[in-house]
C-alpha cells in the first residue's frame, strides 16, 4: 500500500528514488537541491536496497559517474540546481551522443551566473534548446507538486530506458522546497545482475559473457557519414517521443476565451488565476505541459480555434514563449509575462498582466 | 474549508515548525496542505516566514499575495505582512518587542504574549505552541488531538516525552489570547 507522508518536493523525489530501486546516485550540494542529496546521505539506501549514494569531488566528476555507471545498464541518476547543471552539459551532450539512459534533475534557481538561490524558470531554453552543444534534445518532464517530484522518478527512468536517453526532470527552488502530502509507493527491488544482462546484453558494458562481441559506448564517430546517420537515429526517436509520450493537463479550458501557458510552479500559481479571473466572470484556462520537449504543440493550435489571446506565464523574462508562438503561427495574440531573478509572480499580478496584455490592449 | 495561513517571525522561533505540525494535523484530518517557506540566508536572529494552506479542496498557488491569518512575531514581519491580511481576517502577534502595533481597522486582531507565557512555563522551547494555542483559539481549523499526532509525527522520538508539555503550552494559548479588535464579519 502506498504511504502517506509530508514532505518537501526534493525529499519526495529522493525517497521516491530509493522505492524505485534505482541503483545510484552521484551529486554535489547546492541551494535550492540539496535535501535531495543530504536525504538520501540520512536515509543510507545501502542498507535499504543497496543502492549507492556518493557525493563526488564536483558536478562535473558527478555526471561523469553517472555517464559510467548507467553504462553498465543500471539505473542511475544525478540532480543539481542551475549552476550546477551548466557544469553538467558536457557529460550530458555525451551520454545524449552515447546514447545512454540516466536521470538528470535540475532544482532550478536563478541565473545567469551564481545568480541567486531563490526559484526561477530561466533554464528553460538550456533544458528544451540543447543545453550541451550538438544535435540533441531532452525528454523534459516538469513536476508541478511534490507528489509529481516523487511520480515523475520512474517514469524518467521509464523513458531513459525506453529511447536510449538522457532524461532531464526540470523542477525548481518552489517545488523543490515546499512540503504537501505525497503517496508513496512500494519499496520495488533493484534489478538483479541476471536480468540487466537479459535486457541491457546489446549494448550495456558489464563485462563479456559467453564470447559476445564487445560493446563500445562512445559519442566519439569520425566518419561523418556515420555520425549524420547517429544523429537521423537519435531525431527519430524524438520524433517518437512527440508521438507517444507528450504529457500536458488542461484547466477549463472547454470554454476559455483566453489561455494561460505555464508549467511547474507557474502553473500553480496560474491555476488560482484562473479562478480569480473566472470570479470576475473572464472565461481563463490553463493548459499545463508537463512535459517541455516533447511540447504540446497541436493542442495549443487546436486552442487557437476558441480563443483571443494567449499569456505565456514563467519565471522569467520570456522563453518558452517562443514555443507557443511557434506552435500556434501567429493564429492569436501570444503574450508573456514573469517576474524573474527569484521573485515569484502572485496569482494577482499575472491575472492583471492578462487584461493589460491581452483584454484592454 | 480553506485556510490561507502565514507565520512569521526571527528564526529560532520555532515559525516553520509551527507550519509544519499545522500541516501535519492537517493531513490527519485528511486536508490538502502545502507548507511554502522563504527559505535562504535565513538564520537564527535573521527573518524567517512560512506559508501554510489548509483546504478541502486541491491547492493551487502554494505562494499568495493575501492572507486569511497572518501570525506576526517580530516588528519586520510586522511591517511586511500587515497589509497582506484579507480584509475581514485574522492577526495574531506578539507584543514582545512591537514598537509600531497594527493599525488596520477591517481585521480582527489578537495579542498573545507567547515570551512571557513560555518563560512563565520554563521552558522557552514551547513558544511556538503558545502561538498555536492562540491561533487554535480563534481558528479551530484542526482538532487538538490531531496536533498532538502532528507533534508525534514531527518531532525526533527522543522528544516525545515533550508532549506533553507541548499540549500545556497549547492549552495556555488558548486561554491568554487578548482581543485586540474585532470587526462584524469573520472571514
Amino acid at each position: 500500500m502506498a504511504e502517506l507522508k509530508l514532505m518537501k518536493g526534493n525529499e519526495a523525489l529522493a525517497e521516491a528514488a530509493i522505492r524505485a530501486g534505482v541503483d545510484a546516485y552521484f551529486g554535489y550540494p547546492i541551494t535550492p537541491q540539496t535535501e535531495i542529496i543530504e536525504y538520501l546521505m540520512m536515509e543510507q539506501p545501502e542498507k535499504r536496497t543497496g543502492m549507492v549514494v556518493l557525493q563526488a569531488e564536483s558536478e562535473v566528476a558527478a555526471i561523469n559517474m553517472v555517464y559510467g555507471a548507467a553504462g553498465t545498464g543500471k539505473r542511475v541518476f544525478t540532480s543539481s540546481s542551475s549552476p550546477g547543471i551548466s557544469l553538467k552539459q558536457e557529460g550530458i551532450s555525451y551520454m545524449a551522443g552515447a546514447e545512454i539512459p540516466a536521470v538528470v534533475v535540475n532544482v532550478v534557481r536563478g541565473g545567469p551566473g551564481l545568480g541567486t538561490i531563490q526559484p526561477s524558470q530561466a533554464d528553460y531554453f538550456q533544458s528544451v534548446k540543447g543545453g550541451g552543444h550538438g544535435d540533441y534534445k531532452l525528454y523534459v518532464l516538469a513536476p508541478a507538486s511534490v507528489q509529481e517530484m516523487a511520480d515523475f522518478v520512474e517514469d524518467a527512468f521509464d523513458i531513459a530506458f525506453k529511447y536510449m536517453a538522457p532524461v532531464l526532470i526540470l523542477s525548481d527552488g518552489l517545488i523543490g522546497q515546499m512540503m504537501e502530502k505525497v503517496y508513496l509507493k512500494e519499496q520495488k527491488p533493484r534489478w538483479t545482475d541476471e536480468e540487466i544482462y537479459k535486457m541491457h546484453n546489446d549494448w550495456a558494458t558489464f563485462g563479456r559473457k559467453n564470447g559476445r562481441e564487445r560493446n563500445i559506448i562512445t559519442s566519439l564517430d569520425l566518419k561523418s557519414e556515420k555520425m549524420e546517420k547517429r544523429v537521423h537515429r537519435l531525431y527519430k526517436k524524438y520524433a517518437q517521443m512527440e508521438e507517444e509520450d507528450l504529457r500536458y493537463e488542461t484547466i477549463q479550458c472547454e470554454d476559455a476565451e483566453y489561455i494561460i501557458v505555464a508549467y511547474g510552479s507557474s502553473a500553480r500559481i496560474a491555476q488560482k488565476t484562473v479562478d480569480l479571473a473566472r470570479a470576475k466572470g473572464i472565461k481563463v484556462g490553463l493548459l499545463r505541459p508537463i512535459t517541455l520537449f516533447p511540447f504540446p504543440k497541436k493542442q495549443l493550435m487546436e486552442l487557437t480555434k476558441q480563443v483571443k489571446g494567449i499569456l505565456s506565464v514563467e519565471l522569467n523574462t520570456g522563453q518558452m514563449v517562443e514555443d507557443v508562438r511557434l506552435a500556434v503561427e501567429h493564429k492569436v495574440p501570444v503574450e508573456h509575462f514573469g517576474r524573474t531573478g527569484g521573485i515569484i509572480h502572485t496569482p494577482e499580478e499575472i491575472l492583471e498582466a492578462l487584461q493589460q496584455k491581452l483584454i484592454k490592449g | 474549508m480553506t485556510e490561507e495561513l502565514i507565520i512569521a517571525g526571527f528564526g529560532g522561533q520555532g515559525v516553520l515548525s509551527l507550519g509544519k505540525i499545522l500541516a501535519y494535523s492537517g493531513i490527519l484530518q485528511n486536508q490538502e496542505v502545502s507548507w511554502m517557506p522563504s527559505y535562504g540566508p535565513e538564520m537564527r536572529g535573521g527573518t524567517a516566514n512560512v506559508t501554510v494552506i489548509l483546504s478541502d479542496e486541491r491547492i493551487s498557488s502554494p505562494y499568495l499575495k493575501l492572507f486569511d491569518t497572518a501570525i506576526i512575531l517580530n516588528q519586520q514581519s510586522m511591517d511586511k505582512f500587515e497589509s497582506s491580511i484579507k480584509p475581514g481576517g485574522i492577526l495574531i502577534y506578539d507584543p514582545n518587542g512591537i514598537t509600531i502595533h497594527p493599525k488596520r481597522k477591517d481585521i480582527h486582531i489578537y495579542q498573545i504574549d507567547a515570551n512571557k507565557l513560555s518563560s512563565e512555563m520554563g521552558n522557552k522551547k514551547v513558544y511556538n505552541m503558545v502561538v498555536m494555542g492562540g491561533y487554535l483559539k480563534v481558528k479551530p481549523v484542526v482538532q487538538l488531538d490531531n496536533v498532538v499526532e502532528g507533534l508525534k509525527k514531527s518531532l525526533p522520538e527522543r522528544y516525545h516525552n515533550l508532549i506533553p508539555l507541548n499540549v500545556e503550552a497549547i492549552q495556555k494559548g488558548m486561554d491568554n489570547l487578548v482581543t485586540i479588535n474585532e470587526v462584524s464579519v469573520l472571514n
